[in-house]
C-alpha cells in the first residue's frame, strides 16, 4: 500500500507538514527574505496585539464569517427546499444557482464591481425602478462589508447540491406520519425535514466557515481592501505583509493564529453537534 | 419537458423527491418562488452580456437600456486584443494540461492503495489525508513560498504544476469512493491469475475507472481555469500571467470600459460553463458525494 500511496505522502509532508512547522519556526523570527531568519521570540505575537491594522482586519473578518456564513446556509437551504419540490425545469434551475461557482473568482468580482457601480450599476438601477437611491456600495465604508457579504451569497450554490441530496434522502415515510399525526406543513418542515438534513447543515457551516476566514480575492480585487481598511479582512493583510512588506515572520504569526482559530471553531463545531446533528439509519 | 429532464439528469436527480404539500397552492408558490430565485440568480449573468453587447457611450446612462440595439459584437474582438486574451488562455493551458496529469497520475495511485489494499494504518493515514482540506492554504502560503523561492522557481509554471504530482486530498477522496464501488472478486481473481497489483490497478481498475478520471479531469480544468491566489504569488512577470489573473488588467484604469471588460469576462467564463453544461451530472455528483460523506 505504501507504495501506491507515496505520492501523496511525499506531498504531505513537503506541502503540509514541512511548510506547517517552518512557517512556526518563521512565526518566531523576523525575515525578510534577503537575510536569513533572526529569532524574535514572542515579538510577533506581542506586536500582533497592539497593531490597530490586525485587529481591525480580525474585526472585519468576524463580521463577514457572523454574516455570510449563515445568511448563506439559509439561503442554501431555501433554494434546495423549492428546487426539491418537483419543479419543471429543475435541472435548469439547478444549473443557473450552480454556475456562479464554477466561474474564476476574478471574473465574479469585476462583474460584481460592475453591479455594485453607484451610478450605473445593475443594484442601483433595480433599486431606482421602486423609487430607492441606492448607496455607493464598495465606496462607502458602511456599505462595503455587506456589499461582499450579498456577492457571497450568489456563490451558494455548492451548498445547495449538498441540502438537495440530503432532501432527496428525506423518507417519504417520515412525511407520511407526520401528516397522519396532523402536522402541517410548517412543523413537517420544522419537525421532519430540518433535523434530517442537519448533517448537511453541519457540513456547509463548517466548509462555509473555514472559506469564510480566508477570504480574499473578493475584496482584493473589488477594493484592495478599503475604502479606509473596511475590507481589510485577515488574509489580505497577512497578504500584504507576507508578499508586499516581505514581513515573513509577522505573516506566519497571523497564519498560525488564523490556524489556532479555525481549529478551534472545527472543535467546538464538533463538539456541539452531538446535541443538534441528526444522523438517520445507516449513522 | 419531461423527456429532457429524463435525457439529462439520470438517476440521481430522480431519486425519491418529497412532495411536502399535496396543496396545489403551496406547489405553485413553491414553483413561483423557485423562479424568482433563479431569475434573480442569472440577473448578473444577463447584465454582464448586455453590457458587453453595448456602445461605451451606452453604458453609463441611467435608467439602462436592458437590451442593446443594435449589438455591439465588435466589443468582443476589442476585449479580445486588449488584453493578449491569446497568450493568457495558451499560458493557463500550459499550467491545466500538466496539473491534469499530475493530478491523475498521483490521486489514482493513492486513491488505489486507500480503496484496494488492506494495509495497517491505512484508515488512519486516509483520515489525516481528508482532514489537510481543512487547513487553509493561507497558513502554509508564506513558507510554501520561500521554498520555491529557495528552489529558483518562482516566476515559472512549475509552482503551479509540480505539487498536483504529489496528490491532492479532494480528488483522492473522490477516486477512493469509486474505486471502492468495484467487486473485490475482480482483484482476487486476478491475483490468484499472477497479476501484480500494479497490473491490476493499470489493467483492471483504471478501465473501469472512465466516468470518474473524466470527472476528475474536468474539476481539474475548473480549478486550474479558475484559480486565482496561487498564480498571483508565483508568477511575476505579466506575460507568464493566466486568464483569471490577466482578467483584472481590465479595471486597470481609473474609470473602466464596462463594455469591454464584460465582454472579457463573458469570454473567460465561456470555456467554464461550457464544460460544466456538457458534465452537469459528473460536476454534481462530484460534489454530492464529498458532502454526504463529509
Amino acid at each position: 500500500m505504501l507504495a501506491f500511496i507515496s505520492p501523496w505522502i511525499l506531498g504531505f509532508l513537503g506541502f503540509f507538514v514541512y511548510p506547517l512547522l517552518l512557517s512556526l519556526y518563521y512565526s518566531f523570527t523576523e525575515y525578510n527574505l534577503l537575510q536569513p531568519p533572526k529569532f524574535v521570540g514572542l515579538t510577533n505575537y506581542v506586536n500582533l496585539t497592539e497593531d490597530s491594522h490586525y485587529l481591525n482586519a480580525v474585526g472585519n473578518t468576524l463580521y463577514f464569517v457572523v454574516f455570510s456564513v449563515p445568511l448563506g446556509v439559509l439561503t442554501a437551504f431555501i433554494i434546495a427546499f423549492l428546487l426539491n419540490q418537483q419543479l419543471r425545469l429543475r435541472v435548469l434551475l439547478r444549473m443557473i444557482f450552480y454556475i456562479p461557482i464554477v466561474v474564476p473568482i476574478s471574473a465574479t468580482a469585476i462583474l460584481w464591481m460592475w453591479i455594485f457601480n453607484s451610478n450605473w450599476g445593475l443594484l442601483n438601477n433595480l433599486l431606482a425602478l421602486i423609487g430607492i437611491q441606492g448607496p455607493s456600495w464598495l465606496g462607502s465604508p458602511t456599505w462595503s462589508k455587506p456589499s461582499l457579504v450579498i456577492m457571497q451569497l450568489w456563490l451558494v450554490g455548492g451548498s445547495v447540491l449538498i441540502f438537495l441530496a440530503a432532501l432527496q434522502d428525506v423518507p417519504r415515510a417520515l412525511y407520511d406520519a407526520a401528516m397522519v399525526d396532523g402536522a402541517n406543513a410548517v412543523r413537517r418542515v420544522w419537525h421532519v425535514t430540518i433535523p434530517m438534513v442537519t448533517p448537511a447543515i453541519l457540513f456547509s457551516l463548517l466548509t462555509g466557515l473555514i472559506a469564510a476566514f480566508q477570504t480574499f480575492a473578493n475584496a482584493w480585487i473589488m477594493t484592495g481592501g478599503g475604502p479606509i481598511r473596511s475590507t481589510e479582512f485577515y488574509v489580505l493583510y497577512l497578504y500584504e505583509n507576507g508578499f508586499r512588506f516581505f514581513r515573513m515572520g509577522y505573516a506566519s504569526s497571523m497564519a498560525w493564529i488564523l490556524f489556532g482559530a479555525v481549529v478551534v471553531v472545527t472543535v467546538i463545531l464538533f463538539r456541539t453537534s452531538a446535541r443538534w446533528v441528526y444522523y438517520g439509519g445507516e449513522g | 419537458m419531461a423527456n429532457i429532464e429524463n435525457l439529462t439528469t439520470g438517476p440521481v436527480a430522480q431519486g425519491r423527491t418529497v412532495r411536502m404539500s399535496g396543496s396545489a397552492v403551496g406547489k405553485a408558490f413553491a414553483y413561483l418562488a423557485g423562479l424568482i430565485a433563479a431569475a434573480a440568480f442569472a440577473l448578473p449573468f444577463f447584465w454582464m452580456v448586455s453590457t458587453s453587447l453595448k456602445v461605451p457611450g451606452d453604458v453609463f446612462i441611467s435608467p439602462p437600456t436592458w437590451i442593446p440595439w443594435p449589438l455591439q459584437w465588435q466589443t468582443y474582438p476589442e476585449a479580445w486584443t486588449f488584453i493578449p486574451f491569446f497568450s493568457y488562455t495558451i499560458n493557463t493551458l500550459q499550467i491545466a494540461i500538466p496539473s491534469i496529469i499530475g493530478i491523475l497520475f498521483s490521486c489514482t495511485l493513492t486513491a488505489y492503495g486507500f480503496a484496494r489494499i488492506r494495509a495497517w494504518g491505512r484508515d488512519v493515514l486516509f483520515f489525516i489525508c481528508l482532514s489537510t482540506m481543512m487547513i487553509p492554504w493561507a497558513v502554509t502560503m508564506v513558507p510554501v513560498f520561500v521554498i520555491f523561492k529557495n528552489l529558483g522557481w518562482t516566476g515559472t509554471y512549475l509552482p503551479l504544476i509540480v505539487p498536483n504530482f504529489l496528490g491532492s486530498a479532494f480528488y483522492i477522496f473522490l477516486l477512493r469512493q469509486f474505486f471502492l464501488t468495484i467487486p473485490m472478486e475482480l482483484s482476487d481473481a486476478a491475483r490468484v491469475d499472477g497479476c501484480s497489483e500494479l497490473g491490476i490497478f493499470a489493467r483492471i481498475i483504471l478501465p473501469l475507472s472512465k466516468p470518474v478520471l473524466a470527472t476528475v479531469t474536468l474539476f481539474e480544468f475548473n480549478r486550474v481555469w479558475s484559480d486565482y491566489l496561487a498564480p498571483l504569488i508565483f508568477l511575476t512577470r505579466q506575460e507568464h500571467f493566466t486568464i483569471a489573473l490577466g482578467l483584472t488588467y481590465f479595471l486597470d484604469r481609473d474609470r473602466p470600459l464596462w463594455n469591454l471588460a464584460m465582454a472579457g469576462n463573458t469570454m473567460a467564463i465561456l470555456p467554464v460553463i461550457i464544460v460544466f453544461v456538457l458534465a452537469q451530472r459528473a460536476f454534481i455528483e462530484g460534489i454530492t458525494l464529498t458532502g454526504i460523506k463529509g
